[in-house]
Protein backbone atom coordinates (compact mmCIF):
# COMPACT_ATOMS: atom_id res chain seq x y z
CA UNK A 1 0.00 0.00 0.00
CA UNK A 2 1.29 3.34 -1.03
CA UNK A 3 1.37 5.96 1.58
CA UNK A 4 -0.93 8.04 2.76
CA UNK A 5 -0.56 11.91 3.82
CA UNK A 6 -0.09 11.17 7.19
CA UNK A 7 1.75 8.61 7.03
CA UNK A 8 4.15 10.86 4.20
CA UNK A 9 4.43 13.11 7.07
CA UNK A 10 5.51 10.95 9.52
CA UNK A 11 8.09 9.60 7.07
CA UNK A 12 9.61 13.03 6.99
CA UNK A 13 9.63 13.98 10.51
CA UNK A 14 12.00 11.14 10.84
CA UNK A 15 14.85 13.30 8.66
CA UNK A 16 14.51 15.90 11.78
CA UNK A 17 16.87 15.80 14.58
CA UNK A 18 17.20 17.35 17.97
CA UNK A 19 17.67 21.05 18.18
CA UNK A 20 16.81 21.84 14.71
CA UNK A 21 15.26 25.21 13.41
CA UNK A 22 12.95 24.09 10.45
CA UNK A 23 10.73 25.51 8.19
CA UNK A 24 7.18 23.74 6.98
CA UNK A 25 5.69 24.68 3.74
CA UNK A 26 1.44 24.45 3.36
CA UNK A 27 -0.31 21.19 2.68
CA UNK A 28 1.21 18.01 3.56
CA UNK A 29 4.31 19.67 5.03
CA UNK A 30 1.91 21.41 7.86
CA UNK A 31 1.47 17.71 8.96
CA UNK A 32 4.93 17.07 10.16
CA UNK A 33 4.79 18.69 12.90
CA UNK A 34 2.20 16.62 14.27
CA UNK A 35 5.02 13.66 14.17
CA UNK A 36 8.30 15.31 15.48
CA UNK A 37 7.59 13.47 18.82
CA UNK A 38 10.36 14.14 21.78
CA UNK A 39 12.62 15.83 19.09
CA UNK A 40 12.91 19.68 19.85
CA UNK A 41 12.21 20.92 16.65
CA UNK A 42 11.77 25.02 16.67
CA UNK A 43 9.76 25.16 13.85
CA UNK A 44 10.07 29.15 11.65
CA UNK A 45 7.23 30.91 10.03
CA UNK A 46 8.65 33.28 7.59
CA UNK A 47 6.63 36.13 8.31
CA UNK A 48 8.53 36.47 11.05
CA UNK A 49 8.87 34.41 13.84
CA UNK A 50 10.50 31.30 15.57
CA UNK A 51 8.58 28.87 17.47
CA UNK A 52 5.30 28.67 16.16
CA UNK A 53 2.45 27.09 18.15
CA UNK A 54 -0.37 25.18 17.17
CA UNK A 55 -4.23 26.72 15.93
CA UNK A 56 -5.45 28.83 18.72
CA UNK A 57 -8.39 27.78 20.83
CA UNK A 58 -12.02 29.11 19.58
CA UNK A 59 -12.14 32.69 20.85
CA UNK A 60 -8.33 33.13 21.03
CA UNK A 61 -7.45 34.21 17.76
CA UNK A 62 -5.07 37.22 17.48
CA UNK A 63 -5.16 38.82 14.72
CA UNK A 64 -1.79 40.04 15.06
CA UNK A 65 -0.45 36.21 15.15
CA UNK A 66 -0.52 34.69 12.39
CA UNK A 67 2.01 31.70 10.11
CA UNK A 68 3.25 32.50 6.51
CA UNK A 69 -0.40 30.33 5.44
CA UNK A 70 -2.17 33.63 7.02
CA UNK A 71 -3.76 31.34 9.59
CA UNK A 72 -4.28 32.38 13.05
CA UNK A 73 -1.86 30.31 15.04
CA UNK A 74 -0.18 30.36 18.71
CA UNK A 75 2.86 31.16 20.49
CA UNK A 76 4.97 29.39 22.27
CA UNK A 77 7.17 29.26 25.55
CA UNK A 78 10.07 30.04 23.43
CA UNK A 79 8.88 32.07 20.67
CA UNK A 80 10.91 34.91 19.27
CA UNK A 81 9.25 37.01 16.47
CA UNK A 82 11.26 39.24 14.12
CA UNK A 83 10.72 41.67 11.17
CA UNK A 84 10.99 40.04 7.38
CA UNK A 85 13.90 41.55 6.26
CA UNK A 86 15.80 39.26 9.10
CA UNK A 87 13.52 36.28 9.01
CA UNK A 88 14.80 35.79 5.25
CA UNK A 89 18.49 36.93 6.38
CA UNK A 90 18.59 33.88 8.69
CA UNK A 91 16.41 31.79 5.70
CA UNK A 92 19.20 33.08 3.49
CA UNK A 93 22.06 32.93 5.87
CA UNK A 94 21.73 29.04 6.05
CA UNK A 95 20.50 29.31 9.67
CA UNK A 96 17.70 26.95 8.75
CA UNK A 97 18.31 23.49 8.91
CA UNK A 98 15.43 22.06 6.77
CA UNK A 99 12.76 22.96 4.81
CA UNK A 100 10.00 20.38 3.99
CA UNK A 101 7.95 21.36 1.06
CA UNK A 102 5.16 20.41 -1.51
CA UNK A 103 6.38 20.54 -4.78
CA UNK A 104 4.75 20.48 -8.68
CA UNK A 105 7.60 18.92 -10.42
CA UNK A 106 11.42 17.68 -9.14
CA UNK A 107 13.73 16.74 -11.33
CA UNK A 108 17.42 14.20 -11.52
CA UNK A 109 19.44 17.27 -10.34
CA UNK A 110 17.49 18.52 -7.44
CA UNK A 111 15.61 20.80 -9.31
CA UNK A 112 12.62 22.35 -8.14
CA UNK A 113 9.17 23.63 -9.79
CA UNK A 114 6.63 24.18 -7.04
CA UNK A 115 5.35 28.03 -7.55
CA UNK A 116 3.93 28.35 -11.44
CA UNK A 117 1.91 26.77 -14.27
CA UNK A 118 2.41 28.91 -17.20
CA UNK A 119 -1.14 29.66 -18.64
CA UNK A 120 -2.75 29.32 -15.33
CA UNK A 121 -3.28 31.60 -12.58
CA UNK A 122 -0.34 32.95 -11.08
CA UNK A 123 -0.04 33.73 -7.40
CA UNK A 124 3.52 33.92 -6.82
CA UNK A 125 6.58 32.29 -5.43
CA UNK A 126 6.09 33.83 -2.18
CA UNK A 127 9.00 32.83 0.00
CA UNK A 128 9.80 29.26 -1.60
CA UNK A 129 12.48 30.60 -3.81
CA UNK A 130 14.63 32.07 -0.64
CA UNK A 131 13.92 29.10 1.34
CA UNK A 132 14.98 26.61 -1.54
CA UNK A 133 18.32 28.51 -1.94
CA UNK A 134 18.88 29.45 1.65
CA UNK A 135 18.21 26.14 3.83
CA UNK A 136 20.86 23.36 4.96
CA UNK A 137 18.72 20.88 3.58
CA UNK A 138 15.57 20.73 1.00
CA UNK A 139 12.97 17.85 1.97
CA UNK A 140 10.00 17.28 -0.94
CA UNK A 141 6.92 15.94 0.29
CA UNK A 142 5.02 14.92 -2.81
CA UNK A 143 2.40 12.16 -4.32
CA UNK A 144 4.58 10.13 -6.66
CA UNK A 145 2.41 11.23 -10.16
CA UNK A 146 0.01 13.61 -10.65
CA UNK A 147 -4.04 12.87 -11.50
CA UNK A 148 -3.24 11.65 -14.60
CA UNK A 149 -0.39 9.35 -13.58
CA UNK A 150 2.18 10.85 -15.14
CA UNK A 151 5.31 11.27 -13.14
CA UNK A 152 6.34 14.06 -11.13
CA UNK A 153 9.91 12.56 -10.71
CA UNK A 154 11.86 13.45 -13.88
CA UNK A 155 14.91 13.98 -15.82
CA UNK A 156 14.25 17.71 -16.62
CA UNK A 157 11.10 19.81 -14.91
CA UNK A 158 9.24 21.09 -17.52
CA UNK A 159 7.37 23.96 -15.61
CA UNK A 160 9.15 27.14 -14.45
CA UNK A 161 11.75 26.08 -11.63
CA UNK A 162 11.67 27.34 -8.11
CA UNK A 163 15.49 26.41 -7.81
CA UNK A 164 18.12 24.64 -9.82
CA UNK A 165 20.12 21.39 -7.71
CA UNK A 166 18.25 22.96 -4.56
CA UNK A 167 16.18 19.46 -3.38
CA UNK A 168 18.07 17.13 -1.34
CA UNK A 169 15.41 14.36 -0.26
CA UNK A 170 11.91 13.17 -2.38
CA UNK A 171 9.52 11.64 0.01
CA UNK A 172 6.60 10.42 -2.24
CA UNK A 173 3.67 8.35 -1.42
CA UNK A 174 5.46 5.13 -3.01
CA UNK A 175 8.76 5.56 -1.21
CA UNK A 176 11.93 7.80 -0.44
CA UNK A 177 14.14 8.84 -3.04
CA UNK A 178 18.14 10.75 -2.62
CA UNK A 179 19.00 13.19 -4.82
CA UNK A 180 22.45 11.72 -5.96
CA UNK A 181 25.52 13.11 -8.23
CA UNK A 182 24.46 10.79 -11.12
CA UNK A 183 20.21 10.47 -10.66
CA UNK A 184 17.95 9.28 -8.02
CA UNK A 185 18.60 6.59 -5.48
CA UNK A 186 16.13 4.84 -3.55
CA UNK A 187 16.02 4.86 0.06
CA UNK A 188 13.33 2.86 1.54
CA UNK A 189 9.86 1.82 -0.87
CA UNK A 190 6.20 2.17 1.03
CA UNK A 191 5.02 -1.00 3.06
CA UNK A 192 3.76 -3.14 -0.40
CA UNK A 193 6.23 -1.08 -2.83
CA UNK A 194 8.75 -2.42 -4.91
CA UNK A 195 11.94 -0.80 -6.43
CA UNK A 196 10.17 -2.10 -9.53
CA UNK A 197 7.40 -0.12 -8.62
CA UNK A 198 8.75 2.70 -7.91
CA UNK A 199 11.09 2.72 -11.74
CA UNK A 200 7.76 1.87 -13.37
CA UNK A 201 6.26 5.69 -11.48
CA UNK A 202 9.63 7.59 -12.25
CA UNK A 203 10.64 9.39 -15.21
CA UNK A 204 13.85 10.34 -13.95
CA UNK A 205 17.39 7.97 -13.97
CA UNK A 206 17.01 5.60 -10.80
CA UNK A 207 20.79 4.71 -10.22
CA UNK B 1 9.14 68.94 15.69
CA UNK B 2 5.59 67.61 15.81
CA UNK B 3 5.20 64.27 14.21
CA UNK B 4 1.75 63.53 15.30
CA UNK B 5 -1.15 64.12 13.36
CA UNK B 6 -5.15 64.00 14.10
CA UNK B 7 -6.35 61.82 11.01
CA UNK B 8 -4.55 59.56 8.23
CA UNK B 9 -5.55 62.87 5.65
CA UNK B 10 -3.70 65.04 7.70
CA UNK B 11 -0.57 62.65 7.79
CA UNK B 12 -0.71 62.59 4.30
CA UNK B 13 -1.46 66.29 3.24
CA UNK B 14 1.49 67.26 0.71
CA UNK B 15 2.73 64.01 0.13
CA UNK B 16 1.09 62.29 -2.28
CA UNK B 17 1.33 63.01 -5.93
CA UNK B 18 0.47 60.82 -9.11
CA UNK B 19 3.02 57.86 -10.55
CA UNK B 20 4.94 57.93 -7.19
CA UNK B 21 6.47 54.60 -5.35
CA UNK B 22 4.65 53.40 -2.17
CA UNK B 23 6.63 50.93 0.18
CA UNK B 24 3.90 49.37 2.44
CA UNK B 25 3.72 46.77 5.51
CA UNK B 26 2.26 43.95 6.53
CA UNK B 27 2.21 40.73 5.54
CA UNK B 28 -1.32 38.70 4.16
CA UNK B 29 -3.97 41.02 6.29
CA UNK B 30 -1.76 41.28 8.98
CA UNK B 31 -0.11 44.33 10.52
CA UNK B 32 -1.34 46.39 7.08
CA UNK B 33 -1.67 50.40 7.32
CA UNK B 34 -5.43 49.77 6.54
CA UNK B 35 -5.97 53.80 7.60
CA UNK B 36 -3.64 55.23 5.83
CA UNK B 37 -5.00 53.01 2.37
CA UNK B 38 -8.53 54.44 2.88
CA UNK B 39 -6.88 58.01 2.65
CA UNK B 40 -5.04 57.78 -0.46
CA UNK B 41 -8.08 55.80 -1.83
CA UNK B 42 -10.16 58.84 -0.83
CA UNK B 43 -7.47 61.17 -1.89
CA UNK B 44 -7.81 60.22 -4.98
CA UNK B 45 -3.94 60.39 -6.39
CA UNK B 46 -3.39 57.83 -9.15
CA UNK B 47 -1.02 55.61 -11.45
CA UNK B 48 0.97 54.59 -7.97
CA UNK B 49 3.27 51.93 -7.94
CA UNK B 50 3.23 49.68 -4.32
CA UNK B 51 6.07 47.57 -3.10
CA UNK B 52 4.02 45.20 -0.95
CA UNK B 53 4.13 41.67 -0.72
CA UNK B 54 0.26 41.17 -0.71
CA UNK B 55 -1.77 43.13 -2.54
CA UNK B 56 -4.73 42.42 0.31
CA UNK B 57 -8.17 41.29 -0.75
CA UNK B 58 -10.90 42.87 -3.02
CA UNK B 59 -12.77 44.96 -0.22
CA UNK B 60 -9.67 45.39 2.29
CA UNK B 61 -5.85 46.43 1.91
CA UNK B 62 -4.15 47.40 -1.29
CA UNK B 63 -7.14 46.14 -2.78
CA UNK B 64 -10.02 49.19 -2.43
CA UNK B 65 -6.91 50.92 -4.10
CA UNK B 66 -6.91 48.36 -7.02
CA UNK B 67 -11.08 48.94 -7.20
CA UNK B 68 -10.83 52.63 -7.46
CA UNK B 69 -7.71 51.17 -10.41
CA UNK B 70 -5.24 53.73 -8.52
CA UNK B 71 -2.35 51.49 -9.15
CA UNK B 72 -0.45 51.14 -12.07
CA UNK B 73 1.90 48.63 -10.48
CA UNK B 74 2.69 45.96 -7.74
CA UNK B 75 5.86 44.47 -6.61
CA UNK B 76 4.80 41.95 -4.19
CA UNK B 77 5.76 38.28 -3.62
CA UNK B 78 2.59 36.51 -3.55
CA UNK B 79 -1.13 38.37 -5.06
CA UNK B 80 -2.97 34.77 -4.62
CA UNK B 81 -6.27 36.18 -2.69
CA UNK B 82 -7.68 39.11 -4.57
CA UNK B 83 -9.80 38.53 -7.46
CA UNK B 84 -10.00 41.84 -9.20
CA UNK B 85 -6.23 42.05 -9.09
CA UNK B 86 -6.44 38.74 -11.18
CA UNK B 87 -9.04 40.59 -13.40
CA UNK B 88 -6.76 43.62 -13.94
CA UNK B 89 -3.39 41.85 -14.44
CA UNK B 90 -4.77 39.27 -16.81
CA UNK B 91 -6.63 42.28 -18.87
CA UNK B 92 -3.39 44.25 -19.15
CA UNK B 93 -4.28 47.08 -17.02
CA UNK B 94 -1.97 46.22 -14.33
CA UNK B 95 1.36 45.53 -13.85
CA UNK B 96 3.02 42.98 -12.11
CA UNK B 97 6.96 42.36 -10.48
CA UNK B 98 7.36 39.34 -8.79
CA UNK B 99 10.10 39.00 -6.43
CA UNK B 100 10.65 36.57 -4.43
CA UNK B 101 9.99 37.29 -0.67
CA UNK B 102 13.28 38.01 1.20
CA UNK B 103 14.40 39.55 -1.96
CA UNK B 104 11.79 41.79 -1.52
CA UNK B 105 11.90 42.73 2.24
CA UNK B 106 16.02 42.44 1.94
CA UNK B 107 15.57 45.30 -1.33
CA UNK B 108 13.53 47.17 0.98
CA UNK B 109 15.87 46.95 4.36
CA UNK B 110 19.31 47.67 1.36
CA UNK B 111 17.72 50.85 0.01
CA UNK B 112 16.74 51.92 4.10
CA UNK B 113 20.21 51.47 4.38
CA UNK B 114 22.04 53.21 1.59
CA UNK B 115 22.96 49.92 -0.44
CA UNK B 116 21.41 49.95 -4.01
CA UNK B 117 22.26 46.04 -4.56
CA UNK B 118 23.17 43.16 -2.89
CA UNK B 119 23.77 39.55 -4.31
CA UNK B 120 21.94 36.84 -3.38
CA UNK B 121 21.69 33.18 -4.19
CA UNK B 122 17.56 33.26 -4.47
CA UNK B 123 16.51 32.88 -7.64
CA UNK B 124 19.39 31.74 -9.29
CA UNK B 125 18.38 29.30 -12.45
CA UNK B 126 14.99 30.39 -12.68
CA UNK B 127 12.87 33.31 -14.54
CA UNK B 128 13.63 35.56 -11.75
CA UNK B 129 17.56 35.65 -12.46
CA UNK B 130 16.76 36.43 -16.05
CA UNK B 131 18.79 39.86 -17.76
CA UNK B 132 20.37 40.16 -13.89
CA UNK B 133 24.06 40.14 -13.39
CA UNK B 134 25.27 36.90 -12.40
CA UNK B 135 28.48 36.78 -9.99
CA UNK B 136 30.66 34.14 -8.66
CA UNK B 137 31.56 33.89 -5.02
CA UNK B 138 34.02 31.21 -3.45
CA UNK B 139 32.44 29.05 -6.32
CA UNK B 140 28.33 29.68 -6.30
CA UNK B 141 26.43 31.96 -8.48
CA UNK B 142 24.73 34.62 -7.10
CA UNK B 143 22.78 37.62 -8.57
CA UNK B 144 22.27 41.14 -8.43
CA UNK B 145 19.15 43.16 -6.99
CA UNK B 146 18.68 46.09 -6.47
CA UNK B 147 17.35 48.27 -3.32
CA UNK B 148 13.65 49.82 -3.54
CA UNK B 149 14.01 53.25 -2.81
CA UNK B 150 10.58 54.47 -2.03
CA UNK B 151 8.94 57.92 -2.44
CA UNK B 152 6.66 57.28 0.44
CA UNK B 153 6.57 54.42 3.21
CA UNK B 154 3.12 53.76 5.24
CA UNK B 155 3.22 51.45 7.80
CA UNK B 156 1.60 49.97 10.89
CA UNK B 157 2.61 49.45 13.94
CA UNK B 158 1.40 48.76 18.12
CA UNK B 159 2.34 51.63 19.83
CA UNK B 160 4.74 54.77 19.27
CA UNK B 161 5.62 57.15 21.31
CA UNK B 162 4.88 61.42 20.32
CA UNK B 163 8.92 60.81 18.76
CA UNK B 164 7.87 57.98 16.45
CA UNK B 165 9.45 55.20 18.29
CA UNK B 166 7.45 52.34 17.03
CA UNK B 167 6.47 48.80 18.63
CA UNK B 168 5.34 46.23 17.10
CA UNK B 169 3.22 43.23 18.40
CA UNK B 170 4.08 39.83 17.46
CA UNK B 171 3.70 38.56 13.44
CA UNK B 172 1.98 41.87 12.59
CA UNK B 173 5.80 43.25 12.21
CA UNK B 174 6.63 41.67 9.06
CA UNK B 175 7.30 43.85 6.31
CA UNK B 176 6.94 47.16 8.32
CA UNK B 177 10.17 47.86 9.78
CA UNK B 178 12.06 47.24 5.88
CA UNK B 179 9.54 49.29 4.35
CA UNK B 180 9.60 52.02 6.66
CA UNK B 181 13.10 52.51 6.07
CA UNK B 182 13.11 52.38 1.93
CA UNK B 183 11.42 55.42 1.76
CA UNK B 184 12.06 59.23 1.20
CA UNK B 185 9.38 60.11 3.92
CA UNK B 186 7.48 57.28 6.28
CA UNK B 187 4.21 57.95 7.86
CA UNK B 188 3.32 55.48 10.73
CA UNK B 189 -0.11 54.61 11.84
CA UNK B 190 -0.67 53.26 15.73
CA UNK B 191 -3.09 51.61 17.91
CA UNK B 192 -1.86 53.79 20.72
CA UNK B 193 0.38 56.83 21.01
CA UNK B 194 2.00 57.09 24.39
CA UNK B 195 3.70 59.72 25.82
CA UNK B 196 7.42 59.83 25.05
CA UNK B 197 9.20 58.68 28.06
CA UNK B 198 6.95 55.44 28.61
CA UNK B 199 8.36 53.21 26.37
CA UNK B 200 11.29 51.64 27.77
CA UNK B 201 14.08 52.41 25.29
CA UNK B 202 15.78 48.72 25.25
CA UNK B 203 11.71 47.50 23.81
CA UNK B 204 11.99 49.22 20.88
CA UNK B 205 11.62 47.75 17.21
CA UNK B 206 12.21 50.85 15.24
CA UNK B 207 13.57 54.24 16.20
CA UNK B 208 11.68 57.11 15.31
CA UNK B 209 13.99 58.54 13.12
CA UNK B 210 12.89 56.35 10.22
CA UNK B 211 9.32 57.91 10.67
CA UNK B 212 8.23 61.53 9.81
CA UNK B 213 4.39 61.39 10.34
CA UNK B 214 2.40 59.39 12.86
CA UNK B 215 -1.53 59.10 13.69
CA UNK B 216 -3.25 56.82 16.23
CA UNK B 217 -6.77 55.32 14.91
CA UNK B 218 -9.39 52.31 15.00
CA UNK B 219 -7.68 49.47 12.88
CA UNK B 220 -10.55 46.72 12.04
CA UNK B 221 -7.16 44.28 11.88
CA UNK B 222 -9.36 42.09 10.08
CA UNK B 223 -8.60 38.04 10.15
CA UNK B 224 -7.56 35.96 6.83
CA UNK B 225 -7.97 32.91 7.62
CA UNK B 226 -9.22 31.93 11.07
CA UNK B 227 -8.22 28.75 11.73
CA UNK B 228 -8.93 26.91 15.43
CA UNK B 229 -8.31 23.70 17.56
CA UNK B 230 -11.27 22.45 19.62
CA UNK B 231 -10.63 22.33 23.55
CA UNK B 232 -11.75 18.34 23.94
CA UNK B 233 -7.96 17.84 21.60
CA UNK B 234 -6.32 20.05 24.69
Amino acid sequence: MPWDRNQMAARAAQELEDGMYVNLGIGIPTLVANYVGDKDITLQSENGMLGMGPFPYEGEEDPDLINAGKQTITELNRTAYFDSAQSFGMIRGGKIAAAILGAMEVSEKGDLANWMIPGKLVKGMGGAMDLVAGVGRVIVVMDHTNKHGDSKVLKECTLPLTGKNVVDLIITNLGVLEVGHKGLHILECADGVTHDDIRAATEATIV
Amino acid sequence: MKKVYATATEALEGLLRDDMLIAAGGFGLCGIPELLLQAIKESGVKNLTFASNNAGVDDFGIGILLKTKQVKKMISSYVGENAEFMRQYLSGELELEFNPQGTLAERMRAAGCGIPGFYTKTGVGTVIAEGKEHKDFNGETYILEEGIFADLSIVKAWKADETGNLVFRKTARNFNPPAAMCGKLCVAEVEEIVPTGSLDPDTIHLPGIYVHRLIQGDHEKRIEQRTVRKREEA
